[in-house]
């Protein structure tokens, strides 16, 4: 009996400190030093309207725009989740087969791995600059502009994860298209 | 690739290793100060007792301790489950999110009062920013603060001293080791690009017109003790792997690191406390000896491309990249399985279903040892029944009575170490048995196969391991899953504590000897082989049957 009461006066105080103290400094800080990150780095139109996260994908299928990677959930961020099946379910091979297609990919020009394999949360905002570059093609096409302007546009905006000397560049995909869209 | 893929290893494993060293000296002085009665100490035990009361000036002996224990985990569990069956007349929820089911609220109670933090429910679908703040973060410092107290007692007590007070001992773990640690990890993600909001979500249309929800919330405050705690529950439902929950390659390091940082740590602090200094760093060793195989066997079978792929005109260069993150880089997804299942963290930052079959052996095999650095506390307390278990075995084979650090260990101590142990086989291989051959289980599948058994394996194992991760394909919020994992992680979160009590309480009844030269040194590479010997066995004979069901028949059947 004694124990429980113990219990419950340290249950009131780790609540009230490791809680409602540690929460609120944490997002003190967060509104003083980053306050665009904090609230899930939105980017808005001239309007005011939320065109999405820099840090989430969203769909895009027409030929114009360059295409992310495959999302299990239809790119929906609030209920997030990958494909979870085994790499040798005969499932995926049917999606990559479909994919593929897609793309038109042929044994001479395969497709970059990343644009076939659906990501753990079916959000990542990113594709490798292989995978970009890939689609250039079509995307100068459907807009009618040089597709070497796309493939520089494709270039300046990659960039390698933690901005370290890797081989693998990775393209932030709705970044590149609102840049498209300015082209 | 090999060599990029080494070095991100071995900076992130040696980096933490090392940082760990001044952790582990800060956290013996503050759980186990040399005079607690003055200086700044003194301030702090005589704050700590005001806010427990009367009941947290005596020392306890092993039962009073264990009573004190199981009575702050009823009251966790207790004013978490009323908050998550409230949630929807509570308030901070801008998102209206509506009641959960019962069964799922058991499961969720218990999955984080035993610091597991198996989640059979999606964060950012089904809880409020209370649930999550209040009842979940709430129990992922307390759960751990508990690890990490029974961890002091048990080390205590090996020295030949009182156990301590539990009362006191949970306070000092939450706010002088996990508090702060959990506010400077916070800024770093903050600083990251980690969301940090009590707004709800934001509504978007998309470039081609489309409305996107997007969910946010308080999600730094939560990954930072999450990732400290060994807790590894997410804010969303996939949980490091999403962008808003780890945006970047940055933070992506920093959360690893703070998977095993507390884990290795507590070995020091084990150290410290008995005063064996060089025999905690042979345990240490045999720990990251382990943690190196498996990270090696892990980073090398997922350089292996997606088989399904395999005919197919796509590019498989980098490896098999189905469940993962382009801006983590390639060796990410495999490292961060191993870390978080060698401690009992459960965290991910790829997807466990999707990984190749072998890589998805080595998380199983960090789950079935569970003490190579483990959880927070438990880890180090896991480790002890091998010790005992190996001492015990090496002593048979020389022919002399065991003993560890001077104190006799006989039948009664080896019983209770044996029955801790196979408790963790029990659970993981009968449930398994149980849900694959009935409805429960198999009605619940992704994949069709051996990896459906892998499934099945891997969801009891994370149970019993009080780890939290899962092959996530598994359907698993239904009321036989919800009711059989949560008594399970219960069950295998407070045997593993309470009889290592047990037996400390048993040794120290005994007449402490000197260690003689007669007896096996724990300080020398005879006892790691020993103890490393004896982890394998145990795990080797009691899961590769079940291994070779699984992973093992998914790899000779179609990897080729």
């Amino acid at each position: 009996m004694h124990s429980l009461l113990a219990s419950i006066r340290i249950a009131a105080a780790t609540l009230l400190i490791c809680v409602a103290g540690y929460t609120t400094a944490v997002w003190a800080v967060a509104r003083a030093f980053a306050p665009d990150a904090a609230k899930g780095s939105l980017i808005t139109a001239g309007d005011g309207t939320i065109i999405g996260s820099r840090q989430v994908a969203q769909a895009f299928t027409r030929p114009g725009y360059v295409w992310p990677r495959p999302s299990a959930v239809d790119y929906n961020a609030a209920g997030a989740g990958g494909s979870n099946t085994s790499p040798t379910s005969p499932d995926l091979a049917v999606r990559g087969r479909e994919i593929a297609d897609r793309y038109g990919a042929t044994p001479q020009t395969p497709l970059p791995a990343d644009l076939a394999a659906a990501s753990g949360a079916g959000l990542d905002p990113h594709i490798s600059e292989a995978g970009a570059l890939y689609q250039a093609a079509r995307v100068a096409a459907a807009r009618g502009v040089e597709p070497a302007r796309v493939e520089a546009l494709i270039r300046s905006a990659a960039v390698a994860p933690g901005g370290l000397p890797t081989r693998e560049r990775i393209v932030n995909v709705l970044e590149l298209n609102l840049a498209l869209d300015k082209l | 690739m090999l060599l990029y893929a080494t070095l991100f290893v071995v900076l992130v494993v040696g980096g933490t290793a090392l940082l760990s060293w001044p952790l582990g000296r800060y956290m013996k002085w503050a759980m186990d100060p040399a005079d607690p009665s003055s200086g700044l100490a003194g301030w702090q035990t005589r704050a700590f007792r005001a806010v427990g009361g009367p009941l947290t000036a005596p020392d306890q002996d092993w039962k009073r301790y264990m009573v004190a224990m199981l009575a702050f985990n009823g009251v966790m569990f207790t004013i978490t489950f009323a908050l998550l069956a409230l949630q929807q007349h509570l308030p901070l929820n801008p998102d209206g999110k509506q009641a959960l089911e019962g069964s799922l609220i058991f499961n969720t109670a218990a999955s984080f009062t035993s610091n597991t933090n198996l989640q059979h429910y999606s964060g950012e679908v089904s809880l409020s920013y209370l649930s999550q703040l209040g009842g979940l973060m709430w129990l992922q410092f307390v759960s751990a603060a508990t690890g990490i107290a029974a961890l002091a007692a048990l080390a205590r007590g090996l020295a030949g001293r009182p156990l301590g007070n539990f009362f006191i001992d949970v306070q000092r773990a939450c706010f002088l080791v996990l508090l702060p640690l959990a506010f400077a990890l916070a800024i770093l993600l903050v600083l990251g690009g980690v969301p940090m909001t009590f707004d709800g979500s934001a509504i978007a249309t998309t470039l081609e017109g489309v409305q996107q929800t997007i969910a946010r919330g308080p999600v730094a405050a939560f990954v930072a003790i999450k990732q400290l705690g060994t807790n590894g529950g997410g804010f969303f439902g996939p949980n490091s792997t999403h962008p808003l929950e780890n945006p970047t390659f940055w933070t992506n390091i920093v959360q690893m690191i703070a998977i095993v940082l507390v884990p290795m740590a507590c070995v020091w602090m084990f150290g410290r406390i008995i005063g064996r200094m060089r025999h905690a760093g042979v345990i240490f060793a045999v720990m990251l000896a382990f943690l190196a195989v498996k990270i090696t066997g892990a980073v090398y079978f997922e350089s292996a491309p997606t088989q399904a792929f395999a005919h197919l005109p796509i590019d498989q260069a980098v490896g098999n990249l189905e469940g993962k993150e382009m801006r983590f880089g390639p060796a990410s997804g495999p490292l961060w399985s191993v870390l978080t299942t060698s401690t009992s963290n459960g965290s991910v930052g790829a997807m466990h279903d999707s990984l190749n079959p072998l890589t998805g052996l080595m998380p199983m095999v960090g789950m079935w040892l569970n003490a190579t650095f483990g959880g927070v506390g438990v880890g180090m307390i896991n480790m002890f029944l091998y010790i005992i278990l190996g001492v015990f075995i090496a002593g048979m084979m020389i022919g002399r009575t065991p003993d560890y650090l001077g104190w006799r260990v006989e039948s009664r101590e080896v019983k209770l170490a044996v029955f801790a142990l196979l408790a963790h086989g029990l659970f993981i291989l009968g449930g398994t048995a149980l849900f694959a051959a009935t409805p429960w289980g198999v009605d619940t599948l992704a994949n069709a196969g051996p990896h459906g058994f892998s499934e099945i394996l891997y969801e009891f194992s994370s149970a019993s391991a009080n780890n939290g991760s899962g092959f996530e394909g598994l359907g698993d919020n239904t009321a036989p899953w919800n009711i059989a994992t949560g008594i399970i992680m219960l069950l295998a979160r407070f045997i593993p504590i309470l009889l290592p009590l047990a037996i400390v309480g048993s040794l120290s009844s005994k007449r402490r000897s000197a260690e003689s030269g007669g007896t096996l040194s724990v300080e020398g590479g005879v006892f790691a082989t020993m103890l490393a010997a004896t982890i394998l066995v145990v795990g080797a004979l009691t899961f590769f049957p079940a291994a070779t069901l699984g992973p093992i028949a998914e790899h000779v059947t179609y990897m080729n």
